[in-house]
């Protein structure tokens, strides 16, 4: 019996606002447990949530940003659970009337073009952390993170293969980078995707019992995720058994997942409005403004730099699919103005140095300008390509001048037919066996010979010279023998 | 000496320098040792931070800083105010040994004008009450009859002004917190519009419902207070700021259009409050004003409409005492039983039974039955009084359908307590004023207070009216100790 996967996604996005959704306590992340907190967020007696503007901005920029409705007349409602990490013993939530409704997102996920239907996205506040002691028999309590703001965005069951989930969200955190709301890292926590996943026969309408699935916490495990939880559900369908409808908690390490404390009874959360925050009005020049202020997005920056630029897709994936790249590729490209060659140094020597010295991308101080100036030396031949890349080393760790970089340490290449040939002519002479080979039919000794006329000239030499003067040598001693 | 005084009339004195502010504490408190035996008002006395306050109160006013007319008077808060330093318990175990590290916003507001705190007063546990017998630290007495409650859930501050022990105090009202003590211990109360008082720093009860209000000897006093402590508040998102006074409440009563609403005059409503209610309008009538039966027949949906809103609040609200945080914990060997046994421990059966009431009503299917229709019932009462105020300016009726009961008679029939708040829960849930003034006294000298109900933001108007009343009346001046006031 062959199954298909039914799947709907539910990602928590906490915002890089500077303050907390209900208080001004700082949304840093980090810090020592319990030092972002006040009696608001600690769910004191007496204290009141006072809604944070700038949550709202960028709930309706991230609505705006996937094609959904703004809701003009917003609330907020209280969901009601006991649970050490949600002082109040309720989450602030939006249930009856999200800010965003009846979006989308458009992927491409095996070749194949799919709308992913956004059902709502709607503001909530985080909860804290709990933290087991592993010497003592207890569990801390850390409040730092109780009132981050967060934003859920909740996709229509529209997914079925693992591929289209890992593309949604892919271009859900650009989009989400784009419009400056989250810095959306899942490794972090600051982007958190749970899995509603449900199998079925394939040709059956009805859906199967569905599962949810948390604690996933990079794209790589989500891919498994999937793949496990939809094999271990046709397990239990194949052997006759019903999948029950529960959380289950992906332990990546494992390889398996796991059901969550029972809850036997579905948690009634007796929803109902906030009665601390009165609803929010928002008006149509609010919303006008905030579309009017959005950068250009990802599939739009992507459809232009395929026809302007003509890179290929790949390329302009990973561009466009990170900002700070983006960013960093347009800095460079208004200085040198190619976008292949931006392109090439962005995608290979930049991503590179990341990861070599194990700086995010949204880390990195490279100035973009420089890297446009390496690239224009480069073009115009005063460094050779090594030597460039040797002075972005330099710029990418210590913001040095690369112009007078290469001249202080005296890295201009060497151009000069003469000086040059006299070193082809030198090594060829210091390596009679080599020529030996060479002459019996080895071209692989050639780029051995390059490398010691390279190395000869420290490396600054124009390779394509290098290479043209040894090959001309090279043929005429093969003539004359 | 303070017995014969208001306090502002105190408050003038200070500020002439006749009396001391140290001078006016140590007589209070002398007050307090005489009287608290029998009253019990008190849950916790702040005396020597008082007598350090009175110092500093002085010095600001001998510098000049203070002119409220509230400086260096004395005064009590009710314990589910939040007072930065000072225990507030909400007369509940599950509160025991919290203090607050905060203020509630009206507190500062009163210390900022240089009123000083002498104690937290009792009151029923978690505002969950009309007699002050659910408090954890025991019932508070009604000073003109100690057999009898004072009302609830304000007993304490209705019976510290009562008994002289306070010479102002802060309650709050959600059904009547304010008004019913009021009246059934002598005194003038006033529940403000809703949002016009910040909640910030009141333990919450029903969110929707809570205001924080000021009981005095007079009106004069009350609208003070009152002054003192509204205005819209950056930490509280459902206040606002009200039309300032731009006079003090003037006794005027010409033009004057007051309402009677019909249903509130009818069974169920004891025969000495409804003659001594009575009386008062007709002595209004003579003075002036104009007076006409108003029809409001959707007040007879408020009492369940009350109840199902307020205890699906509270329930949210009390949600958080669990013994992680703060309070009392119970021993417990898991997180469950953490929690069922702190809060089993914690709580009284009132404050209980409002909780499982209100988890009910917001129950998965039973939300739209219950709640839903509350709120749909609640916007239909407010559409009644909206109807009568295109008529009136004002309405007045009784406080509460009898005067105090005996202590221990309320208790053991929780609905027909819950019925006794028939002529004050309306008002907080069309968030209209309410102000109790004394009117009369029963054959054995219980004291019978009435109510006028005004627009929303329309204090003025009662205040103009209970002035007027006040001016021509000596209720308000009387005393337990049959002491009139000078």
């Amino acid at each position: 019996m062959n199954y298909e996967m039914v799947m709907g996604l539910e990602v928590h996005c906490e915002l890089s606002t500077n303050t907390k959704i209900f208080c001004g306590c700082s949304t840093v992340f980090g810090g020592e447990p319990n030092t972002h907190v006040c009696p608001v967020c600690s769910g004191m007696p007496g204290t009141l949530p006072v809604l944070n503007r700038q949550v709202v901005e960028y709930a309706i920029r991230t609505g705006l940003a996937t094609h959904c409705e703004i809701t003009r007349y917003t609330k907020f409602d209280r969901k009601n659970y006991f649970y050490p990490d949600l002082p109040k013993a309720y989450q602030i939530s939006q249930l009856y009337a999200p800010i965003c409704q009846n979006g989308h997102i458009d992927i491409v996920a095996n070749g194949e073009k799919k709308s992913i239907r956004i059902k709502e996205i709607h503001m909530e506040e985080d909860a804290g952390k709990l933290i087991h002691d592993p010497w003592e028999e207890r569990t801390l309590v850390d409040y730092n993170r109780c009132g981050v703001p967060l934003l859920e965005i909740v996709s229509e069951p529209d997914f079925t293969t693992g591929e289209e989930v890992i593309a949604y969200l892919t271009a859900l955190r650009a989009i989400l980078q784009y419009v400056g709301v989250s810095d959306g890292k899942m490794e972090q926590g600051s982007l958190r995707a749970d899995v509603n996943l449900s199998v079925r026969p394939v040709g059956q309408a009805e859906l199967g019992t569905r599962t949810e699935m948390k604690n996933i916490n990079s794209f790589r495990a989500i891919a498994r995720a999937i793949e496990g939880e939809a094999a271990r559900q046709i397990e239990v369908l194949e052997n006759g058994g019903r999948v029950i409808q529960e959380t289950r908690r992906w332990d990546d390490n494992k390889g398996r997942s796991f059901a969550m404390r029972s809850k036997e009874n579905a948690q009634d959360y007796r929803y109902f409005p906030e009665p601390d925050l009165p609803p929010i009005s928002i008006s149509q020049d609010w919303v006008d403004r905030v579309a009017g202020e959005l950068p250009e997005l990802p599939k739009a920056k992507k459809a232009r730099y395929l026809a302007e630029y003509g890179l290929p897709e790949y390329d302009v994936d990973l561009l466009t699919g990170d900002l700070a790249l983006g960013k960093l590729f347009e800095g460079a490209l208004e200085v040198c103005g190619s976008p292949k060659e931006c392109a090439n140094w962005v995608l290979g020597e930049v991503l590179r140095l990341s990861s070599e010295t194990a700086t995010p991308t949204d880390a990195m101080t490279l100035d973009a300008g420089k890297l446009g100036r390496i690239i224009i030396m480069v073009e115009k031949g005063r460094v050779n390509r090594s030597t460039a890349k040797e002075v972005l080393e330099k710029v990418f760790a210590d913001d040095i001048d690369p112009e007078e970089y290469v001249k202080a340490q005296g890295l201009e290449m060497v151009r000069d037919d003469k000086a040059v040939g006299q070193v082809v002519e030198a090594v060829i002479r210091d390596n009679p066996k080599s020529l030996a080979e060479y002459l019996a039919g080895s071209g692989k000794v050639r780029q051995f010979l390059m490398g010691q006329c390279m190395r000869q000239l420290k490396g600054k030499a124009d390779p394509a010279l290098v290479g043209q003067l040894l090959g001309e040598m090279l043929d005429k001693i093969s003539k004359e023998n | 000496m303070l017995n014969g005084m208001t306090a502002l009339e105190l408050g003038q004195k200070i500020k002439e320098r006749q009396i001391g502010v140290a001078e006016a504490v140590r007589e209070a408190y002398a007050a307090i040792d005489a009287r608290e035996a029998e009253t019990h008002c008190y849950i916790s006395l702040c005396r020597d931070r008082a007598l350090r306050q009175a110092e500093s109160v002085q010095q600001r006013i001998d510098a000049g800083d203070l002119r409220s007319p509230l400086a260096g008077v004395p005064m009590a808060v009710k314990d589910n105010i939040c007072t930065q330093g000072v225990p507030t318990t909400c007369a509940s175990k599950i509160l025991t040994g919290f203090v607050p590290p905060y203020n509630a916003t009206v507190f500062r507001k009163l210390e900022d004008a240089g009123a000083v705190l002498l104690g937290k007063l009792n009151m029923d546990e978690f505002a969950m009450g009309s007699t002050t017998e659910t408090s954890f630290a025991g019932a508070t007495r009604n000073p003109w009859d100690t057999t009898r409650v004072p009302g609830g859930s304000s007993g304490g501050p209705a019976a510290a002004v009562a008994a002289g022990e306070a010479m102002f105090a802060l309650g709050s009202d959600t059904g009547g917190s304010i008004r019913q003590p009021a009246a059934f211990c002598g005194v003038t109360g006033l529940k403000p519009t809703y949002g016009t008082v910040s909640r910030y720093g009141l333990v919450a009860y029903a969110s929707s419902l809570d205001q924080i209000g000021p009981l005095g000897r007079d009106v004069a006093d009350v609208a003070a207070v009152y002054e003192a402590i509204s205005g819209y508040d950056p930490q509280d998102s459902t206040s606002m700021d009200r039309p300032a006074f731009r006079e003090k409440p003037t006794a005027d009563l010409r033009g004057k259009r007051i309402g009677i609403p019909a249903e509130y005059f009818g069974e169920g409503l004891n025969p000495e409050v409804k003659e001594a209610v009575l009386q008062a309008a007709w002595l209004l009538e003579e003075q002036g004003a104009a007076l006409g039966e108003c029809r409001m027949p959707e007040l007879s949906y408020a009492i369940p409409t009350y109840y199902i809103i307020a205890c699906a609040e509270a329930g949210s609200n009390l949600s958080r005492y669990d013994g992680v945080k703060y309070g009392f914990a119970a021993e417990h060997s898991d997180l469950q039983s953490l929690y069922l046994n702190s809060r089993t421990q914690g709580f009284g059966p009132e404050a209980k039974r409002r909780m499982l009431l209100g988890a009910f009503v917001l129950s998965s299917g039973y939300y739209e039955a219950y709640y839903l229709k509350a709120l749909r019932a609640k916007a239909l009462i407010k559409g009644a009084f909206d109807r009568a105020f295109e008529e009136f300016d004002l309405l007045l009726c009784p406080t509460a359908p009898t005067t105090a009961p005996r202590l221990g008679e309320s208790l053991s029939d929780p609905l027909a307590m819950y019925l006794g708040d028939i002529y004050t829960v309306s008002v907080n849930l069309a968030g209209l004023p309410g102000l109790v003034v004394p009117c009369g006294f029963d054959h054995s000298g219980l004291p019978i207070g009435m109510q006028l109900i005004g627009k929303p933001f329309g204090e003025k108007a009662l205040l103009d009216v209970g002035l007027a009343y006040q001016e021509l009346t000596d209720h308000h001046k009387k005393t337990p100790e049959g002491r009139a006031l000078a």
